[in-house]
Formats: C-alpha cells, structure tokens, sequence
C-alpha cells in the first residue's frame, strides 16, 4: 500500500502547486521593472531600494520587531507559568474559570479580541501606541503558548522532578535545573509562535495601536487596500525569505538534537 | 509553600482577568448602552462617585435597544446569514481539496513525509496577509490567471474574479489549506493497513475499501479538519475586505464598519455579543466531539 500510485502523485504535484504557486509569482514579480505588477517589463531590483528608501515602512518595521520581541518574551514566560500550573498545580480556587480563559482567545475572533481590548484601554485612560500593542499581543499569544507547553509538560514523567526535590532542591531549582532543560524545545517553539502571530498581526493591532505606532501589517493593509504594490511584492519577498530560512534552520537544528540525543541514549546504554 | 504557590498562579490569573475577562464586560456592557455623538461616542457611564444613585441610574440607562435595532435592519441578519454559508460552503471545499492532499501524503515514503509536513506548515508561518495579497494579482482583470486563460484561449474576455465570493473561497480555501490537511493526514497515518488488506480480501475493489474502511477510520481528522476551518472563518476579516466586493457581507468586516467608519460602538459591541453567541454553537460541538475522541482512545 505505501507507494507512488499515480492519484498520489498527481493530488500531492497540484496541492503543492496550488500552495507555491502564488509566493512564487509574488516573489518573481519583486524584480520587475515594470510599476505595473502583473506586466513583466524586464528584470530590476528597484523596488527593494525604494524600500529600503521609504521610511515610512522602516519606521513601521521597527515597531512590529519591537512589539513582536518584548511580547513573545513575556508571552512566553507567562505561557509557560500558565502551562506548568495546568498540568503539574493540582487543584485550585477558580481553576475551571482559569482554563476557559486559556482557550476562549484561542478561538476568539480578532475583530472582537480587538474591541474588547480597545473599549479597556479607553476606559482606564491608557494612551494607545506600542505598549498596548504589546499589551493585547501579549495576552493572546500567551494562551498559544500555554497549549504547546502544556503538551510537552504532560507527556513528562514527574518522578524526575520529584527526585530533585526528594534530593534537597527547592521548587524553583527543581524546575530550572530538572524541568526547563526538558521542555525547553517547546519554549522555544511557544516563542517562535508567538513571535510570528505578533509580527502578522493586522485586525488587534488596527484595533489598538495610535497614531504614532503603526505596524508593519497596517501600512501593508492600508497600501494594498489601494491597489497592487510593487514596493510591497519587494517587502513580501523579504518577509518570506527570512521566514524560510528560519524554518529551515530550526529544523535542521532539531533534527541534530533529536540525532544527538539519541546517540548519547545509546551511549548511555552500552556504557550502563 | 501554599501561599507562594498561589502567588505564582496570582500573575498569570490577574493577567488574563484583566485583558481578556474584563474587556469581554465592558463589550457586553456596551452594548447594552446608548450611542451619542460624543468621544468615547457612547453612555452610561458608571460614576461610582455619586454612590448608589449613580449604580441604579447606570442600570436603568442599559436596555435591549441595540440588540432591537440588530433584529429589525435586514443587514445584520442577512451578514449573519451571509457568514455562516460562506464559513460552510469554504469547509466543504477545503475538504474536497486538501483530503487528497492528506492522503497522498499518509501514503508517501518514509523518507519524504518529514519534508512533506514542512512544506505544508511552511505557509502557515508566512504572513497571512501576503498569502491573501498573493491572489490579488492573480485574479484581478489584468492578473495573471485571464493572462493565462486567455492566452490557453478558453475565454476571449477578461473574467471579473477579484472583488467577488468566489474570489474570497479562493482565498479562505488558500490560507486555511494546512489547519484541514493536518489532522487528516494524523489520522491517516494512524490507519492500521492490515485493515486495508482484509478489505481486499473479502473482495472489495481499491474504491469500496478507500470508502469503507479509510473514510470512516479518517472521520475523527474529518471532523477537526472542518472545525479549525469553520469556526475561524465565520469571524473573518481581512480575506473579505481584500478580496471581496461590495457583494460580499460578512460579519467581520460589519462589525469593522460599524466601529471605524461609523462609529457606532455599541452597536458595534452587539454585533460581537451575537457573533460570540453564534460560535458558541460550533466551538461547543467540537469540543464534545473531541473529547469524544480522547475518550474512544
């Protein structure tokens, strides 16, 4: 049953043509000289230095670098306390109001997300701009990573955890020393995600930024709403070129853990 | 111990009270207020300095009336409406087109699965608003599919595909691809293939057993595949307004309307109270069928 059969094929050669295919016309059409985006007039890498020209999206990419750095950071701290409170702090007052708390920004829609936490912010007087952008970033990447910390906390044995202490740690030393090491892979995936949901941000961000700090998504959206962009066929071919290397990276270097880790189990194995 | 132990579960929980909990109040609160032409364009007030006069003039001051003037304009119901078949029509042809996809890659080889993944959560981390900005240029008038269509001379004028629904199914079958493949192609590698073989044996052709044994053992990704497709949708904002035309009514860029362009918040904070209110429905029933699910296993 495992083979090529020509359905395979053909469905796995037109799903991934069908997903490809519009990146790579995007990507193509970043080196055109042509200011019209869908007529080839010749090969040029004007677009990218009026890019690099305009500082209106400068500006506007050094916001969301910085919104999206400081909220993966706290998010990921707070999602992984979350996470360990979950799954390893037993019963609590209010623990049920807490989980659904956890899960409902998940499947919130963006648009009320950002009402809701715009209507705050204008009830308690704070000035928007790029720390309530952070803010609302904040808190609902902070649940994504919850979820994927969670899932490598569970999967876990505690008795490892419980030696350390049975050994004379405290639980915070247990937990930095035994536990962290171990989900670490997952903390550092919880950031990824984070880091990435914040940089794509439009509709929260729209929401609650001022006039002052807008994102890299807005200008985006407010320039596409007009029309076709070369100059934003140029800022799509670098965001998606960073984005593929990173992936690649991190897999390439997970992989090698996961090889090493290995060996070093079977090493320990024929050693014991 | 205990203390410190609350103390730790205190940061987390005062966070989430405070951003997500007591944001979600002041929606439902607002709705239940007047508009006025006034920044912040709305009353009542809570005034907690006038005492308990101020609460009960407060109380008396929220009404239904937003809610009313939901039911009795065309448009709101017609959004909803709208949204809910748009979310529906775009499950079902996410499914028609990502299960082969699912499929192909449960049956690839050894070797090409991890990569196979890769390819398919590459997207996902690209900017979602690239991915719909993509399609602009390939279906616009001048775009690159009737370049292509008419150069093939299948059609011998420009199709008007952007600013339509089929231009925004395009687009939510495009982005929403991978949340369908995914858990159908966990469940598909799950498939116990000796299953397939004893189908064979008592005499069912490849077809029969693809849809007597492979369908009904892939259900349960079916299932999740549509929900994670759904449920997101219904709420959509940023596919319509790109994509869409003047036709397209959805209850995301309705609720942007009414908050941006005409200011009515709390008209704005009824259309999220209801729009919650629908989701609730299919956001319920998946949770059930995947502890369904957990349960079976």
């Amino acid at each position: 049953m495992k083979r090529f059969t020509w359905f395979n094929t053909i469905s796995l050669t037109l799903g991934f043509a069908f997903l490809y295919i519009p990146m790579l016309i995007l990507i193509i059409y970043s080196f055109n000289a042509s200011k019209l985006v869908t007529v080839w007039a010749g090969f040029s890498t004007q677009w990218y230095s009026r890019l690099f020209n305009n500082e209106a999206f400068i500006d506007a990419a050094w916001v969301t670098l910085k919104v999206g750095f400081i909220s993966s950071c706290a998010a990921t701290i707070l999602g992984t306390m979350i996470a360990y409170i979950m799954v390893r702090g037993g019963r609590f007052y209010g623990r049920s109001l807490f989980s659904s708390m956890i899960y409902a920004p998940l499947v919130m829609p963006e648009v009320i997300t950002g009402l809701s936490l715009l209507l705050l912010f204008i009830s308690i007087g704070l000035d928007r701009g790029v720390f309530t952008i952070i803010l609302a970033h904040t808190t609902f990447s902070m649940c994504y990573v919850s979820v994927v910390v969670s899932s490598r906390l569970a999967s876990f044995d505690v008795s490892i955890e419980e030696a350390a202490i049975d050994l004379g740690c405290t639980a915070f030393d247990a937990f930095r020393s035994v536990t962290l090491p171990i989900i670490a892979p997952a903390v550092i995936s919880g950031w990824l995600l984070a880091f990435t949901l914040s940089l794509d941000d439009l509709v929260i961000a729209s929401f609650v930024s001022g006039p002052a700090s807008t994102t890299l998504p807005i200008k985006i959206y407010s320039s596409v709403r007009l029309g076709l962009s070369p100059e934003i066929n140029a800022l799509s071919t670098l965001m998606i070129a960073v984005v593929t290397f990173g992936v690649l990276t991190s897999s390439i270097i997970s992989k090698r853990a996961i090889k090493r880790q290995k060996r070093e189990e079977e090493q320990a194995f024929k050693n014991g | 111990m205990n203390f410190r132990k609350y103390l730790f579960i205190l940061i987390p929980y005062s966070w989430l009270v405070a951003l997500f909990l007591v944001p979600f109040i002041i929606v439902v609160k607002m709705s239940l207020s007047d508009g006025v032409m006034a920044i912040p364009p709305y009353t009542p007030y809570l005034t907690l300095t006038e005492g308990w006069a101020g609460i009960t003039n407060f109380f008396t001051n929220l009404d239904f009336e937003n809610f009313i003037f939901l039911t009795e304009d065309n448009l709101y119901w017609i959004a909803y409406l709208s949204s809910l078949k748009i979310a529906a029509i775009s499950t079902v042809i996410t499914l028609l087109v990502g299960y082969p996809i699912a499929y192909g890659m449960a049956n690839a080889s050894n070797e090409w699965r991890p990569t196979l993944i890769m390819l398919v959560i590459l997207p996902f981390w690209t900017s979602f608003l690239i991915r719909i900005y993509s399609w602009m240029g390939i279906l616009s008038q001048e775009g690159f599919l009737n370049q292509f269509l008419l150069w093939l001379g299948i059609i011998d004028q420009p199709l008007t595909l952007l600013n339509t629904n089929i231009a925004v199914y395009i687009g939510i079958v495009y982005t929403y691809l991978p949340f369908m493949i995914l858990p159908i192609y966990a469940s598909l590698e799950k498939l116990d293939l000796s299953l397939l073989e004893a189908a064979k044996d008592l005499g069912c052709n490849r077809t029969q057993s693809f849809w007597l044994v492979t369908v009904p053992l892939s259900k349960a990704g079916i299932i999740a595949g549509c929900f994670l497709v759904f449920i997101p949708v219904i709420g959509e904002f940023v596919i319509p307004s790109l994509l869409g035309g003047a036709d397209t009514l959805m209850i995301g860029t309705i609720l942007w309307q009414e908050f941006f362009a005409n200011r009515d918040w709390p008209v704005a904070s009824a259309v999220a109270v209801i729009l919650l209110l629908i989701l609730m429905v299919p956001i319920i029933l998946f949770q059930r069928s995947e502890q369904k699910q957990r349960e079976a296993e």
